[in-house]
């Protein structure tokens, strides 16, 4: 029977992606996150695997992109700033179809910012970030269990379908400590070995290569379409999500991770005050699940989306929502987290109470 | 009367034809390091890491497993091959532009750290494949796509020496400049070459060759002609010779 442990976030994640199987962390220090490679630092040697400090998140993204090359679980954390740094090399994956675990620790923006929690690269995770056409999947942990399951799940989603996967949590998943329970110890010898296509030494086969280069149009475009059934795959099967006394409400909230926590406090309140609140969580951004919302929403007297950011994830859920209830937003920025009772009286501002 | 075959292809070739232009002496590096990677057994625990420049295209000629790096990015790549297969020999093939000017924070880490990964520099002082502009290692006064005047040093900063930067970092096992512009220099750059082969497969640390070659299309010159203007004007400000030998002797 697995235990129940008292651990910070950051270290939670560290942990949950060596249950996982993963031998390799490639990382650059950068606030909220930096107990995350000192944690692998420490961890990596004692079950043999590799810990490198790098000169930058630009050699990080390289690195990481070097190692998934070998077909082997790989994982990089950083934040903002330093994800924007990796976009290069994460258009490079997506095009190179190489499997890996990338964890932004979202900060205030934009440019230098602050190191409080945020919510504002929605956007550069969801929406590209670098140049070309692709899409990485993204995973949003709103409580620490969440996060360490998500982990895992990032794993076997990246080796399940090529793609760089984002685990998008914020300060507050990285800083706070609750108890986890974590997995059992996934075996390295027993995880996917790639040997389809990973750069393992041409012993007795023919050449691998891995790319995301091709001269020829008429190839490169044969590339993209693939990739683009490989994304409508995704789309098909991996949506997640929370729904949260969903069934007597009036009022959908919708936000996604620390918010979606603060969120169920709101809906909590507002029930004692008679105000019939529920909440639907996003828990991968991308895919973004468009249809259960809108299926959700239709009757509802108000959709209030609540997000630290200027109103990235609003869009999706306009998308979604249509014109099947009106919608109102409430955002914090900078780094600014708000209350359930801000929120609270932001929504009974909205329905005039 | 049988017949004996003294010269063949190296194994480690494939049998893609070369995209360089005539004249241009990547063909013949791309020969040394595949007769190296033959001699010492090696072809098949072997990852090439390609750059972005006139060599994007080496992943199609060696005939290992391969890789295409970001521009400049190729021993960060290598770097990561190599911590998740040390088993494995992994080598970067990058010219002027690629390690020089964009990668050069990549190099001087990968060098310092002793990464125990090969890198093959083709330094011949322009941009060929975005064709012809100024490289870091353009020669002060030459004439380029961007320096239409000649490389001034006053707008333009100086021929920057890489290899005489990085010896002096303490991870670097073996470091020489050879050139492939006569048969003798070829004898000399595959033995260069071979070490750098060796410092990585001995675990000593990170092994470099700096090839100073040619590029008679975006120098304006014939295939002879370049090879001669090699000698005259970039031997003098690219010295040949070894910097580091941590190797030895003994192969």
């Amino acid at each position: 029977m697995a235990e129940r442990v008292l651990v910070k976030g950051t270290e939670a994640i560290g942990e949950a992606a060596v249950r996982a199987g993963c031998r390799l962390f490639f990382g650059y220090p950068i606030t909220p996150q930096n107990e995350l490679p000192e944690y692998m630092s420490k961890r990596m040697p004692e079950v043999g695997g590799s810990f490198l400090q790098t000169e930058s998140e630009v050699a990080t993204i390289n690195m990481v992109y070097g190692a998934a090359c070998t077909g082997r679980r790989v994982m990089t954390s950083t934040s903002s700033p330093g994800f924007s740094l990796m976009q290069e090399g994460v258009s490079y994956m997506a095009g190179a179809e190489l499997p890996a675990v990338l964890v932004n620790v979202v900060r205030g923006g934009p440019g230098l910012g602050d190191i409080q929690p945020a919510q504002g690269d929605y956007w550069q995770a969801t929406k590209g970030g670098g140049h070309g056409d692709y899409k990485l999947i993204v995973l949003a942990p709103s409580t620490l269990q969440e996060a360490v399951d998500l982990i895992g799940l990032a794993f076997d989603l990246a080796d399940e379908y090529r793609n760089p996967v984002i685990v998008l949590a914020d300060g507050v998943i990285g800083q706070i400590m609750e108890p986890v329970t974590f997995p059992e110890f996934r075996d390295p010898d027993t995880l996917p070995k790639h040997d389809s296509w990973a750069l393992q030494g041409a012993v007795g086969r023919e050449k691998h290569v891995v790319t995301s280069f091709d001269i020829d149009p008429v190839v490169l475009e044969k590339m993209n379409f693939e990739l683009v059934d490989k994304f409508e795959r995704i789309e098909s099967k991996e949506k997640r999500w929370e729904e949260y006394k969903l069934d007597d409400a009036d009022v959908v909230i919708t936000s996604f991770g620390t918010i979606g926590r603060i969120s169920k406090s709101v809906v909590e309140k507002a029930r004692e005050e008679g105000i019939k609140v529920g909440l639907f969580r996003p828990i991968t951004l991308w895919p973004f699940p468009y249809e259960r919302l809108e299926e959700i929403v239709k009757g509802k007297k108000l959709v209030l989306d609540v997000e630290m950011n200027m109103g990235q994830m609003l869009e999706d859920v306009k998308l979604a929502v249509k014109d099947n209830a009106p919608i109102a937003f409430y955002k914090r920025m900078g780094g600014m987290v708000p209350t359930p009772e801000e929120i609270l009286n932001a929504l009974k501002m909205e329905l005039g109470r | 009367m049988a017949m004996q075959i003294i010269q063949k292809k190296p194994e480690s070739l494939t049998d893609k034809e070369f995209t360089y232009c005539p004249g241009c002496t990547h063909g013949i590096t791309h020969r040394l390091v595949a007769e190296v990677l033959d001699e010492l057994g090696i072809r098949e625990k072997t990852v090439t890491v390609g750059p972005v420049g006139c060599s994007v295209f080496a992943y199609q000629f060696f005939n290992t497993d391969a890789t295409v790096a970001a521009h400049g990015r190729a021993p960060a790549v290598a770097t990561g091959i190599k911590r998740a297969r040390p088993d494995l020999c992994v080598f970067t093939y990058q010219g002027d532009g690629d390690l020089a000017a964009i990668g050069t924070a990549e190099i001087m880490h990968a060098a310092n750290r002793g990464e125990k990964i090969t890198t093959i520099f083709i330094n011949n002082a322009i941009y060929g494949m975005t064709g012809g502009q100024m490289a870091p290692t353009t020669l002060l006064g030459m004439k380029t796509t961007t320096t239409p005047y000649g490389r001034n040093s006053n707008n333009d900063g100086y021929p920057i020496h890489v290899s005489e930067i990085i010896k002096e970092t303490k991870g670097v096992a073996y470091l020489a400049r050879v050139k492939v512009n006569t048969p003798q220099d070829v004898q000399k750059a595959k033995k260069a070459i071979k070490k750098a082969f060796l410092a990585q497969l001995k675990g000593i640390g990170f092994g470099m060759v700096e090839v100073l070659s040619t590029c008679p299309t975006n120098w304006g010159l014939d295939p002879v002609a370049a090879l001669k203007w090699l000698d005259e004007h970039m031997v003098p400000e690219y010295p040949l010779g070894v910097f580091v030998d941590k190797v030895g002797d003994e192969q």
